[in-house]
């Protein structure tokens, strides 16, 4: 292959380093209205009444909105599949709040600083009402913290649970019951934040033609412009979405933010609108990764062979539950199609409480299943004397198995069957044994202050939603053979429009140069379901390659016409009849366009995939331990991914080292702490802590060889799968170094120097 | 209250309210490589040079840059032939979404200008201040040490 498989520059990555002005932000917009929104300062109320008089008398102020703009309708900010299988449960503004963050009002001025003042200067009459901050207590308060009245998809109003699911294969007690061993342990995974660099913002306008124009920092234009027309009452046909390049979102931006709030003030000034998050907003109103409690039981047989996995999960979605289903559905997935047991079990509820929104972040459930599952698979091959490695070579699922929970349990609905039809991950335990000196650190005697240990874990992904991610892609041909690609798959800093291009270019036979892409604009590109669950190298990259070939099935027709022979092939970028005649790929678009057998060349496709093929990931951590202090330092991890054929390794290990640091973060230094009134109380980057350079310890990142048949030239996902092994690596080799099992995170200090075992 | 000073290698004065900082002023301006991320001085996306030091544009009033010699990304990007710093983070493919790349550019540029010789612990001190959620630091200490240890003088 000529260009997959190659360290391809990126092809934004000029304007990148040059500091261009490319983000959603980075342009004037004339008599711009700058947007602040009212968030509620209690946890749960109702508002008596609002009084903004003050607040529009106030000069410069140009409008000012409440509950009584709006008609109640319920929807939900997620931007997934439609109709969307979680909860529909929020509106623009209610009447009632329900985290410490909700939207209480808005208001559109002339300045930020005007738009601030005339925040305070609005009168809210509260009257405060129960709070629930405790999942497991929301199901029996004996108050809904939803109505019934407008909201659908709720699964359980009366015990506050969004959302449940359940799925069994075999039968589990029984299993349980006759195995030689059994394992049981309940873990908790924190609320964590995307962190993502580049706030949400959104800008919105009126074209010349009085359409609503949103410029956005979105994963998931076409869903943003889908959800903005139902909540603002607008046909989709009035409404355009732009997403330029993108600071950073990791899911926290596959979701409609704030964009319906500067549409409703464009829509009713007139005016250009701009909304953009604080970090101090970003931190306590946006979207957070779910809290899950989870206790899995695992069976195993005489010769450690799985015989029954029991998975019990309890979701803290928050205030709404735009993810609750999904990411709970991930949870179930990912820990049950990685090894094989003939019984497995889940049951699961997503249940509402006084805090902060659950969303999309990173692994999307996987984080949360692998730390409990990987913590108690080190565990049983403690007390089963057998090394882990071993434990787990003995249960991956293998090539040829069928994962029967992708079947049962789908998005929201039955799933599909998968197979599998490639898997690694023997050769990623195995290479990350060597490079991580398992051996010598594991034998290392411990004594002294710092104690060194090492930990290994397993994870697996997916690539894409099964039977739901659909993307699409039209290329067309220029005179120079040059082509413009144009997909409404999201780069959101993956550099997906890169990899994107070298498949366009490796079918086309020209340089990556070659191929101008443009992502995405609801206006310009074709449909996709935007950027999210591993799926747009995939998905979006196997439409790519059809409507590339499409497109050179054309080059190839015009060639033969222009030839005029019956039978011609392609050559590098020439057509070569049967009479030996040639005509360059060039030469038959010049043609095409302006003298013989006039058409634009061109190609489009679709893609849907109805298997979702997991890549596979072995994190080695080493760690060391201050046996003093109880703290932790990560000293070196070896991740080793098996991500079918990687398209651009350069970009690929970017992947993986920017998801190990988010996992280390979830591990030891990132947590959300609140009051016993719901207030987040960490509200900066100073005391809500992210890696820093000097933080990072020693990453290995290498990917093993490995090729998916169903994948665009054998690509599996890589964008999610480095975040989910690392955390329980980490606590298991904390383990190792000082005999103490962490079962909550993050890992804290103080349990470990009540527990450790200093032998 | 009028300000002068030198911005990108012009003088400029500036009417600035009391109060303004200088990262608003620069967006003002339209000088857009200079990034919005916290307004704390924690993120450092707004990392400009005053006087060739690395500094937080939002934790700077306008005030205080009276006299003073301000640079932002954009002076170094004037040319179509990449400086060498921006090269290399282009090479090793240190800017994934790019949004933190400036802020991180102007922080070695400002190790690069002092006097030493530069290690590894040393650029990661000079990145310190500066957050990036999708490179984990790998990929632009490598591109910073690579222009740093063989030659120095890199963005110019």
């Amino acid at each position: 292959m000529k260009v997959i498989g190659k360290d391809i520059q990126r092809v934004d990555g000029q304007s990148l380093v040059r500091g261009k002005p490319v983000f959603a932000d980075d342009i004037k917009l004339k008599d711009v209205l700058h947007v602040k929104i009212l968030h509620s300062p209690v946890a749960h109320a109702k508002i008596l009444s609002m009084d903004t008089s003050k607040a529009e008398a106030l000069d410069g102020v140009v409008a000012v909105f409440t509950h009584h703009n709006f008609k109640p309708h319920y929807y939900t900010t997620a931007g997934q599949g439609y109709p969307e299988p979680g909860p529909r449960d929020i509106r623009i503004l209610d009447s009632t709040v329900r985290f410490v963050g909700d939207r209480v009002a808005f208001v559109a001025a002339e300045t930020i600083a005007i738009a601030e003042k005339a925040l305070d200067l609005i009168i809210v009459e509260y009257e405060e009402l129960p709070c629930i901050f405790d999942a497991q207590k929301s199901m029996t308060a004996g108050f809904a913290l939803h109505p019934k009245a407008g909201t659908s998809g709720i699964h359980d109003i009366d015990k506050n649970i969004a959302a449940h699911l359940e799925a069994e294969l075999g039968d589990v007690e029984a299993a349980l019951a006759d195995s030689a061993h059994v394992f049981e342990g309940t873990y908790s995974t924190p609320f964590v934040q995307m962190a993502h660099i580049e706030p949400h913002i959104s800008l919105t306008w009126l074209d010349n033609n009085n359409r609503l124009v949103i410029r956005t920092s979105t994963q998931v234009p076409h869903h943003v412009r889908r959800i903005v027309a139902e909540v603002l009452d607008i046909p989709v046909s009035r409404i355009r979405v732009i997403k330029p390049r993108i600071g950073g979102g990791f899911g926290g931006k596959q979701e409609i933010l704030n964009e319906e709030l500067v549409g409703a003030v464009t829509l009713k000034t007139g005016r250009p609108a701009r909304i953009e998050y604080t970090r101090e907003e970003e931190l306590f109103a946006a979207r957070v990764r779910h809290p899950e409690r989870v206790t899995f039981r695992l069976g195993f047989d005489t010769n450690q062979l799985l015989t029954a996995i029991d998975l019990n999960i309890l979701e803290d979605c928050g205030a709404y539950g735009p993810h609750a289903l999904t990411v709970m559905s991930v949870t179930s997935q990912k820990a049950l199609s990685m090894y094989k047991a003939p019984n497995i079990r889940v049951n699961g509820d997503g249940v509402y409480t006084n805090l902060p929104i659950g969303g999309a972040y990173r692994g999307y459930g996987a984080p949360q299943a692998f730390f409990p599952l990987e913590s108690l698979m080190d565990e049983a091959a403690e007390q089963l004397g057998v090394d882990p490695i071993e434990l787990r070579l003995k249960n991956v699922f293998q090539v040829g198995d069928d994962i029967p929970i992708a079947k049962i349990l789908g998005e929201g609905r039955e799933g599909f069957p998968l197979v599998l039809y490639s898997t690694e991950i023997a050769a990623c335990l195995n290479e990350g044994r060597e490079l991580s000196n398992w051996d010598t650190l594991r034998a290392a005697k411990q004594t002294g202050r710092f104690r060194t240990g090492i930990g290994v874990a397993v994870a697996g992904q997916g690539s894409g939603i099964p039977g739901v991610d659909m993307g699409a892609a039209f290329i067309k041909m220029n005179e120079d053979a040059s082509f413009n690609l144009q997909v409404g798959a999201t780069d959101l800093g993956t550099g997906s429009d890169t990899a994107l291009a070298q498949i366009a270019a490796e079918v086309l036979n020209v340089p990556v140069e070659k191929i101008i892409v443009y992502s995405s604009d609801t206006d310009m590109t074709p449909f996709d379901t935007g950027a999210y669950a591993s799926s747009t190298t995939y998905i979006s990259g196997s439409a790519v390659k059809k409507a590339a070939e499409a497109c050179k099935a054309m080059i190839l027709e015009q060639g033969k016409k222009l030839l005029q022979v019956e039978t011609a092939e392609i050559v590098d970028t020439d057509v070569v009849g049967s009479n030996g005649q040639s005509i360059s790929f060039s030469d038959i678009c010049i043609k095409s366009f302006y003298t013989e057998e006039q058409a634009q060349i061109m190609g489009t496709a679709s893609h849907l995939s109805y298997d979702s093929p997991p890549p596979f990931n072995a994190t080695y951590a080493e760690v060391e331990v201050d046996t003093l202090t109880g703290t932790t330092r990560v000293v070196r991890i070896v991740s080793i991914t098996d991500a079918g054929q990687i398209i651009n390794p350069k970009m690929a290990e970017g992947q993986v080292e920017g998801g190990i640091p988010q996992a280390l973060g979830m591990a030891l230094t990132e947590f959300m702490p609140f009051d016993d009134k719901g207030r987040m109380l960490n509200l900066d980057f100073n005391s809500y802590h992210i890696y820093t350079a000097r933080d990072m310890p020693e990453l290995v990142v290498r990917f093993v060889d490995s090729h998916e048949p169903t994948g665009p030239y054998g690509a599996k996902a890589v964008a999610e799968i480095p975040i989910n092994a690392p955390a329980p690596a980490v606590t298991n080799a904390i383990y190792n170094a000082v005999g103490v099992r962490i079962k909550h995170l993050p890992v804290q200090p103080e349990q470990i120097l009540a527990e450790m075992d200093l032998k | 209250m009028i300000i002068q000073f030198e911005l990108n290698g012009r003088l400029v004065s500036a009417d600035a309210a009391p109060g303004s900082t200088l990262l608003e002023y620069l967006r003002g301006e339209e000088l857009y490589s200079v990034k919005h991320g916290c307004d704390h001085g924690e993120c450092g996306a707004c990392t400009i040079l005053v006087n060739s030091r690395s500094v937080n544009a939002c934790l700077v009033l306008m005030h205080a840059v009276e006299g003073k010699k301000i640079e932002t990304l954009e002076s170094f990007s004037t040319h179509e032939q990449l400086p060498e710093m921006q090269e290399s983070f282009l090479q090793a493919g240190a800017a994934q979404c790019g949004f933190c790349t400036p802020g991180m550019l102007l922080s070695v540029e400002a190790l690069d200008r002092e006097d030493g010789v530069v290690t590894e612990a040393g650029v990661k001190d000079a990145l310190n201040g500066n957050l990036c959620r999708c490179t984990g630091y790998v990929k632009p200490v490598e591109a910073a040490l690579k222009v740093l240890t063989q030659d120095r003088g890199a963005l110019r």
